[in-house]
């Protein structure tokens, strides 16, 4: 359901629908695998998704580039860019945050930024679509956040995604962070998640 | 164009963009648990000792359907909690509690609720100095090289001091903690005693310095460990007396000056816990009321 211009689509009160939007995003930072659902206050141009989009639409703006992995996602940009006042850029390393593509390869994404080990929080926000977020494989996750275990079940992860995962937590404090998403659904899973296939 | 009978001041006071910048530092700190994200603080209609950074915290996640309680020394009616209370409900319209078990969000200074806390609550730190190296190393630039390598000698070497001077560990605030194994943090100035509420608390805690202009956070769950030697492990303070007015033990206690010839007692630290406790019967008979003079013998911030 985009909307009809690129003026169209954004949030309609957005003091209070980033501020809720940003408590939801918040909430699954801070418990690994919780699902939290964004609702559809913003209406993205495609490739965005709906919890994609308020999760920009709530935390980018022009101190923060964005990075599209879709070369068709001319529109989405440009739709972003007005809302928010983030630019787009064609570098992942400078990205804070990167819009992935469904079966995103994992080799590239030693090209976003890991932070330093002085200042680790320097690092990129990895926004990946999958097919869902309940009916997949499931996996255990561990890690601060989750009490004991949490079990994930996403669909339609890329090649390579749970190997590229551990060397990610290896590599704290440095890492990314990674939101999986799903219509207007997300997950998150912050360099701190543990994977363990069962 | 601005309705005129509408406040000069966005909701919750802080602009939109100063609250994305506070907001996506919160997202880091969350990511690196007990890392210091820096973020441009900005100045609030209030001191740097008021807890500056903690009301930009707060200003930042706060919603219409939060409610706050203010604590500051573990009172809900010191001069600090009531200001800082008062100026949520006027800048968000948010309902505010001195109910611990009521709250979703929680600003403290200098201590940790008795009530444990629940999944699903924020407690927000006023931090006034976030760096627990600092009184170790009054280099910046140092200190981060220390947190990166995890050079934590020195902080083992002040305790260490302690102990040959004292016999024992003499810090009973602010006494540092570690994070999930790695990184060092400052709990703010709470009493020692309250750091082993901050272990795999299933609440999220939130840390904010204004004037050092850090964010620090710590994810439910999360395992504090505060920092000791095999020989020296960590203890909390022990009160040999009940609370005069609930009977309470085990909590921590305040000493309070009764009358001008030296009379004194012990009372909760935690008035919600206290006032509480007797709604609910646990009264001692014949003793004055709480809110006498507090013996302030914790550093102030
Ligand atoms: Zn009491």
């Amino acid at each position: 359901m985009a909307g009809t211009t690129l003026l169209d689509g954004g949030f309609t009160a957005p003091v209070f629908q980033s501020q809720a939007a940003f408590r939801l995003v918040m909430d699954a930072m801070a418990q690994p695998g919780r699902i939290v659902d964004l609702g559809h206050a913003v209406q993205p141009p495609a490739p965005l998704e709906p919890a994609a989009a308020a999760f920009l639409a709530t935390l980018a703006d022009y101190d923060t580039l964005v990075w599209f992995e879709d070369s068709g996602a001319d529109t989405a940009a440009s739709w972003l860019t007005f809302h928010t006042g983030a630019a787009v850029t064609r570098d992942p390393s400078m990205a804070s945050y990167a819009v992935l593509s469904q079966n995103s390869p994992v080799s590239s994404w030693r090209n976003f930024a890991m932070g330093s080990l002085s200042y680790p929080d320097r690092s990129a926000t990895l926004l990946l679509p999958v097919e869902s977020l309940r009916d997949g494989t499931p996996l255990t996750v561990r890690g601060p956040g989750i009490e004991t275990v949490a079990v994930i079940s996403p669909r339609g992860l890329p090649d390579g995604f749970t190997e590229t995962m551990a060397i990610n937590v290896a590599r704290f404090p440095q890492g990314f962070d990674l939101l999986m998403t799903c219509g207007s659904e997300l997950l998150a899973l912050p360099r701190t998640t543990r994977l363990v296939e069962t | 164009m601005r309705n005129p009978s509408l406040p000069a001041y966005n909701f919750a006071y802080l602009d939109e963009q100063t609250k994305r910048m506070i907001r996506r530092a919160i997202l880091k700190a969350i990511a690196i648990p007990g890392y210091q994200v820096p973020f441009a603080s900005r100045e609030m209609p209030m001191p740097y000792g008021w807890g500056t950074g903690g009301v930009q915290v707060t200003a930042s996640i706060l919603g219409p359907d939060d409610v706050l309680k203010v604590i500051d020394q573990g009172a809900d009616d010191t001069t600090n909690a009531v200001s800082i209370r008062a100026f949520f409900a006027k800048v968000a319209n948010v309902a505010t509690t001195t109910r611990t078990a009521d709250a979703t969000i929680i600003q403290t200074r200098h201590r940790i609720p008795e009530t444990p806390l629940a999944h699903g609550q924020i407690i927000v730190y006023q931090v006034p100095i976030p760096e627990p190296l600092r009184f170790l190393e009054p280099r910046e630039t140092e200190t981060r090289v220390m947190h990166a390598l995890e050079e934590y000698g020195l902080v083992h070497v002040k305790l260490y001091e302690d102990i040959a001077q004292h016999g024992h560990i003499a810090t009973t605030y602010a006494y540092p903690v570690k994070v999930e194994g790695r990184y060092v943090m400052d709990p703010s100035p709470i009493p020692k005693f309250d750091n082993p509420k901050m272990h795999r608390s299933p609440a999220l805690q939130l840390f904010g310095a204004g004037r050092e202009k850090r964010i620090y956070a710590l994810p439910p769950f999360t395992d504090v460990v505060s920092l000791d030697f095999e020989d020296h492990p960590f203890t909390v303070q022990r009160f040999e007396a009940r609370c005069a007015l609930c009977n309470a033990q085990e909590v921590y206690l305040d000493e309070v000056i009764t009358d001008d010839r030296g009379g004194r007692m012990f009372v909760c630290s935690d008035t919600d816990y206290c006032e509480t406790r007797r709604s609910k019967g646990s009264q001692v008979g014949g003793l004055p009321q709480h809110g006498a003079a507090k013996a302030d013998w914790e550093a102030a911030e």
